[in-house]
């Protein structure tokens, strides 16, 4: 296996809390495994600031909720030739998207900021600083291609094995059972 | 009592006359997917995860009785290409988040999801505005997770006999409701038994206090209910 | 009651009748635009002529010619007059002498009516529907008394059966075997329902026939109560047509005060009582079990069938529901003979048709022809083409439950077989005329979006797929998806099709799945690289 090129990996973080990340630290010492098929091309874990060119496969984290994301997700997707749904966030808008029957983005803000914030409560707009909120939170599919599909708050650790081991094989992974499609 | 002769995915099979199919299935070992339905309870045909094909046409399996010489097919890929459509039209309609729900790891639409091989959702989440009703002193009604499968209604009405659950509005706009649509705890003929939540296949009725995949609900208890009775006579 | 003072009343009747009669349309419709004003105005024209031995207004039922009303006919002499406002009423009254009149003259003999067949609407225009008499002379209450005293209840089954009719709610299920299967049902009590929720965009046939003949309607029920051993009746109208339900109620009135409802009817044996249930505004309800659910006092909501009404229905009783326009056909089959009705029409569909015709078409109305007459014939030569001197597109049959039929289709003849052949139906009777200007996208959206309003909640494809379906044409008319919208679309189309509980969603998708049939390019004009 030593012979073949190196997998380019690359994972993103967009709406969500990073348990989808943590979830695949806890792949512990299979990470050492992993780390002799694939260069880490781009990952919130490491120091990389802009989504490379030609990644193999790219494992994406939370949902499309703001104008960066929204951006970003483009980017992965032009630049991935495998794009995976990594947990509920990225798969179904989950938590993230609770806000969703709060109405448009400006409609939110004033609920959770003012409404029901601080007496004081002041919107936060630092166009450019902070990013701009989208009206509808939307799962990742809903706005590129997604090639794979791995649900779970976060998947567990053998779920993301169990697909990267297919991914890696060249197989098709074939999530079946509770154990590796259960939501939530 | 007649017995009628019918074929179930190929394999001959007997059943009693009357029988549903659904029942005449499950004596042979064969799974059926059902939401709407509940043993114990009269059957609705609402949910239509139980649709079979009986001689090429769809049929409800818990409201068609059984007929000599059917020849029925429960697991067609038409089938499981509709039962999976419809569980993702539910998952689309309301705000059906596993990851905080209290009923999940015991929830019954989740458990289709997983063997309906549902690893994401094609259509448009609609997020809707639903209700949260807490104003019962034991229970709680969280409409985001409900899915309209009326099991609540018949186990109020048809168990317990007292009807405080009904259904109002139409569409993706209906909700059940308490009495004259109500707080829960404002219901005047609630008795608080508890049999609504036995019933629920969701985590859209649970206990109050219950948190996150801690509402274990016991649907099989009101046919255990409802069969001592029978025996009581 | 018996025959001779039926035909004592209806003599009484035509010695009342004076020579001259102008008819003054008071339906919903010629109401909305002043016809009691006119009526009042005819009435004052005529005393003022000294005209009151000779002439009479009568208020009467629809005459179909909707877009030209209101409208006024004076008899004899074919005279008509449309647009007609109640400063026209004395120049009326005047041109009967010769005078002048102002009204815009229309014509009688035009296709539109020339070319009807009327039987269900045969008194429509003519008789008050608010008097008995009328009825009676115009040779109401006949059928029934032949019905009861000449004729055995199988006999009249058996009648109805050769005649041929079909439900005309839309399904066209054979009325006699329905009728045949309600008879032979065991039951302690069995019920006639008349389904008069009519809910159809654009319909307005049996709005009509309850409002210009209610008596009609009254007796064809009687005569089914009579035939399947019922002996408690309900009329199940929509709470929308209130002139519709206050004239069915004197009518029920009157009809009891004479002994032709209630008990004894006839002197014989046969009791019948008929109620009216009025609907709450729910679409579904036109579904035969939920209407049945309705009169219970229940939510209107359909449930799976079988057990059918016939078997088991109002309150688990065996129940023969039929639609008014059925009802409507049952007194002229009996009086005029199985054959003579089995003539008219098609092989497969006999009898008549009412449809409403609307929409971008010349001749806006209710008309009534015989079945197999083409679309061509329909909407050129009794409809006159498009409104504006453009081009009709397609025609629509069917409400939302039907399918939109392209011009080039228009050699079809209107029956049920070939109806569904072209991807539509018969329907109760909706036909809306498109031309060039309507975009077809948008009105497939239109369609789905009523669908999608009146969808109860019951079943999951029709609740959530009828929202998921409106929510991908949106998106198309928005210029907004791409062709795997389009796949999801058909997708989700035969998923309501298939799986819907009953029929408004099993028919839901109808008008999306024949526009995607007819007019692909006016989706893909709108779908990038589709």
């Amino acid at each position: 296996m030593s012979d073949t090129p190196k997998l380019r990996l690359a994972t993103v973080w967009l709406g969500g809390c990073s348990g989808c990340h943590m979830s695949l630290l806890d792949l512990d010492e299979w990470l050492i495994d992993l780390a002799a098929h694939v260069d880490m091309v781009y990952s919130p874990i490491a120091d990389i600031k802009v989504f490379p060119e030609g990644v193999d496969l790219a494992l994406v984290e939370g949902a499309i909720a703001s104008d960066e994301h929204m951006e970003i997700i483009h980017r992965v997707r032009a630049n991935s030739t495998i794009l995976v749904s990594l947990g509920d966030c990225a798969v179904t808008g989950n938590v993230t998207a609770l806000r969703n029957p709060l109405g448009e983005a400006g409609l939110t803000l004033q609920q959770i900021y003012v409404d029901h914030g601080d007496p004081r409560g002041i919107i936060p707009a630092e166009p450019g600083i902070v990013p701009v909120l989208l009206d509808k939170v939307v799962p990742v599919h809903a706005v590129v291609h997604v090639d794979h599909f791995l649900p779970g708050c976060p998947p567990p650790a053998p779920r993301i094995r169990a697909m990267l081991e297919a991914l890696l094989a060249g197989r098709e992974p074939a999530a079946e059972g509770s154990d590796m499609l259960r939501f939530g | 009592m007649a017995a009628k002769t019918l074929k179930i995915n190929g394999t001959m099979v007997s059943a009693r006359e009357g029988e549903s199919i659904l029942e005449a299935a499950r004596d042979a070992g064969v799974a059926i997917p059902t939401l709407c339905h509940l043993d114990g309870l009269s059957d609705v045909g609402a949910c239509r995860l139980c649709l079979v094909e009986v001689g090429g046409r769809l049929r409800p399996a818990c409201t068609t009785a059984v007929a000599e010489g059917m020849e029925i097919q429960t697991n067609t890929d038409r089938l499981h290409a509709y039962r999976r459509q419809i569980v993702e039209l539910l998952f689309a309609e309301r705000g059906h988040v596993c990851a905080v729900c209290v009923a999940s790891g015991h929830c019954e639409l989740q458990d289709l999801a997983v063997s309906l091989g549902m690893d994401h959702v094609r259509y448009e989440y609609l997020a809707p505005t639903c209700a949260v009703d807490i104003s019962h002193e034991r229970f709680g009604i969280d409409h985001n997770r409900c899915v309209l499968c009326v099991r609540c209604v018949r186990a109020c009405d048809e168990v317990e006999g007292v009807h405080t659950w009904d259904v109002s509005g139409r569409g993706t706009s209906a909700r059940v409701i308490s009495d004259m649509n109500q707080p829960w705890g404002e219901s005047e003929s609630c008795t608080s038994c508890g049999k609504c939540l036995l019933a629920c296949p969701t985590g859209a009725l649970f206990s109050r206090g219950a948190t996150v995949a801690e509402m274990e609900h016991d649907p099989g208890r009101i046919a255990l209910i409802v069969e001592s009775r029978k025996v009581r006579g | 009651m018996d025959l001779q003072e039926l035909q004592q009343i209806a003599r009484r009747e035509r010695e009342r009748s004076r020579r001259i009669r102008i008819h003054c349309c008071t339906s919903s419709g010629c109401q909305a635009s002043d016809a009691l004003e006119i009526k009042r105005r005819l009435d004052e024209a005529v005393s003022e002529a000294g005209l009151d031995s000779e002439v009479e207004v009568v208020g009467v039922g629809c005459l179909g010619f909707c877009g030209q009303g209101p409208m006024v006919t004076v008899e004899p002499g074919d005279v008509l007059y449309e647009h007609v406002r109640p400063d026209h009423a004395a120049g009326i009254v005047a041109a009967i002498n010769g005078g002048t009149c102002e009204a815009e003259r229309g014509d009688l003999h035009h296709p539109f009516f020339a070319r009807q067949y009327p039987i269900v609407r045969k008194n429509g225009g003519k008789i008050d529907p608010e008097r008995i008499e009328e009825y009676i002379a115009a040779g109401g209450y006949r059928s029934l008394y032949r019905a009861i005293n000449e004729l055995t209840p199988a006999e009249v089954i058996d009648e109805i059966t050769r005649s041929g009719l079909r439900g005309r709610g839309g399904a066209g299920y054979p009325t006699g075997l329905k009728w045949s299967t309600v008879a032979k049902s065991r039951g302690d009590r069995k019920y006639i329902v008349c389904n008069g929720d009519e809910g159809d965009p654009g319909a307005f046939m049996d709005r009509s026939v309850l409002e210009s003949d209610p008596h009609l309607v009254l007796e064809g029920m009687s005569i089914a109560a009579y035939a399947v051993g019922a002996d408690q009746g309900y009329i199940y109208v929509r709470g929308e047509y209130p002139l519709a339900i206050q004239r069915l109620q004197k009518a029920i009135n009157q009809a009891k005060k004479l002994g032709l409802l209630g008990s004894q009817i006839f002197d014989s044996a046969f009791d019948f009582r008929v109620d009216i249930r009025v609907g709450a505004g729910a679409f579904v309800c036109g579904e035969e079990t939920a209407l049945i659910a309705s009169i219970e006092g229940r939510r209107g909501q359909p449930r799976p069938r079988p057990p059918y009404p016939a078997e088991s229905g109002l309150w688990g009783k065996p129940t023969l529901i039929n639609n008014v326009e059925t009802f409507a056909n049952i007194s002229s089959i009996v009086e005029r003979g199985s054959a003579w009705y089995a003539n008219i029409g098609t092989e497969t569909s006999k009898g008549t048709k009412v449809f409403a015709l609307t929409g971008k078409i010349r001749n806006t109305g209710l008309i009534e022809v015989p079945m197999g007459m083409t679309l061509r014939e329909i909407v050129e030569e009794l409809g006159g083409g498009a409104a504006d001197g453009g081009e009709v597109k397609a025609v629509q049959t069917g409400g939302p439950s039907g399918g939109c039929i392209p011009a080039s289709l228009f050699d079809t003849p209107v029956d049920y077989e070939s109806l569904a052949k072209v991807g539509s139906i018969m329907g109760s009777g909706g036909m809306v005329v498109m031309d060039e200007s309507t975009n077809m996208v948008e009105l497939a959206k239109f369609y789905m979006e009523f669908c999608m309003d009146e969808s109860c909640g019951k079943c999951i494809p029709c609740r959530v797929g009828t929202v998921q379906i409106h929510r991908l044409l949106g998106k198309i008319t928005a210029g907004q998806a791409t062709p795997a919208d389009i796949e999801q679309l058909r997708e989700l189309c035969q998923l309501v099709r298939d799986t819907s509980l009953c029929g408004l969603g099993q028919s839901a998708p109808n008008p999306v799945i024949s526009t995607l049939r007819y007019f692909p390019e006016e989706y893909a004009a709108l779908v990038p690289n589709e």
